[in-house]
């Protein structure tokens, strides 16, 4: 991968789903900061940076746990988006 | 168009369900400055705007305002969970248990349902924007209200959370502020309605040079570029154009 990011091959659900949050956190702070900066170059360049590493973290965890969106589904004989629990549950404890 | 994703912005999980707390913390759902009007409120507003940074800024801070929203829900869940009858008549919570069992209802703490007129949408640049900035500090009195009611450290996480997010959204949206009035007369922001006047024809024009000669407002080339021209970029840079 480009961006050089590599998680364990054990690594978690509960473990990918933390970095899913602080990288997508990061991202959507940062992007609110751009709207109203939109020419700051370190806030554009961390910007792709927290995009990238949100990415691989995304991608991993659905290959190996699930989508978690509806363009994340894989082809299989049972339609994957009802199995997984739902946000509002709780979970990864 | 929106884009699902399975997950919260961020995480709740709480173990002890606490009705009384519920009824405190569903005024953040769909109380006077709850989350559904926040987001009602920005995603509403953004038609009107003419700026193309406040534009962003509207669509991206009621996006996330979805996603509060289903945080708050999310928290009232949880601390309404596996709750028993006599949980639920000692609490307090009896009325809405009556109305709504543990369903999500969009209410405020004291019974009254959500309702449009706890927002506005005045198609007027700068009223809206200064209605974003005190709502913004309203909704993070209430959370400031919830934490010196609420002792579970699973449910002051998460609150925490939304709380500061408040103080990072007003903090933008003072920024869009300025950018608008950037773009505006100065010796009188109110000379026209960015958002609905076509043209400041009826503007005066302002001698800026101090030499006499009538100035073109700068204005009046503002919206002769078209709203979202007449600066490049809000900082003065020429990225962006």
């Amino acid at each position: 991968m480009a961006s050089g990011f590599q998680f364990s091959e054990q690594a978690s659900a509960k473990q990918l789903m933390d970095v899913i949050d602080q990288a997508s956190f990061a991202l959507d702070d940062v992007l609110l900061f751009l709207d109203t900066h939109p020419c700051d170059p370190s806030a554009l360049s961390y910007y792709q940076y927290v995009k990238d590493l949100r990415k691989y973290a995304v991608d991993s965890y659905a290959s190996q746990y699930g989508p978690l969106t509806k363009d994340q589904t894989a082809p299989g004989n049972y339609w994957s988006w009802v199995t997984e629990k739902w946000p509002w549950e709780g979970g990864y404890q | 168009m929106w884009l699902y994703e399975k997950r919260l912005q961020y995480p709740v999980n709480i173990k002890t369900p606490n009705a009384k707390m519920a009824q405190f913390i569903m005024s953040q759902y769909g109380g006077p400055d709850g989350e559904i009007g926040a987001s009602m409120r920005y995603l509403s507003q953004r038609y009107a705007m003419p700026y193309k940074e406040c534009k962003a800024l509207l669509t991206d801070i009621g996006t996330e305002e979805l996603a509060h929203m289903e945080i708050v829900a999310a928290i009232i869940h949880q601390l309404t969970r596996d709750l028993t009858l006599e949980e639920i008549e000692s609490s307090g919570f009896g009325p809405y248990y009556i109305d709504h069992a543990t369903g999500i209802w969009p209410q405020a703490a004291g019974g009254i349902p959500f309702n449009a007129c706890e927002f506005q949408s005045k198609g007027d640049t700068i009223t809206d924007l200064f209605e974003d900035m005190a709502a913004e500090q309203k909704a993070r009195s209430t959370y400031d209200n919830i934490l010196r009611v609420v002792k579970d450290p699973d449910v002051c996480d998460p609150i925490r959370y939304l709380r500061e997010r408040e103080i990072v959204h007003f903090q933008r949206f003072g920024e869009a502020a300025r950018i608008v009035q950037d773009h505006l007369d100065s010796k009188d922001f109110y000379a026209f309605n960015p958002a609905f006047d076509p043209t400041p024809a009826v503007l005066p024009a302002i001698d800026q040079s101090g030499n006499g000669q009538p100035a073109v407002p700068k204005a009046a080339v503002n919206a002769a570029d078209g709203a979202d021209g007449g600066m490049d970029c809000c900082c003065g840079c020429s990225a962006g154009k």
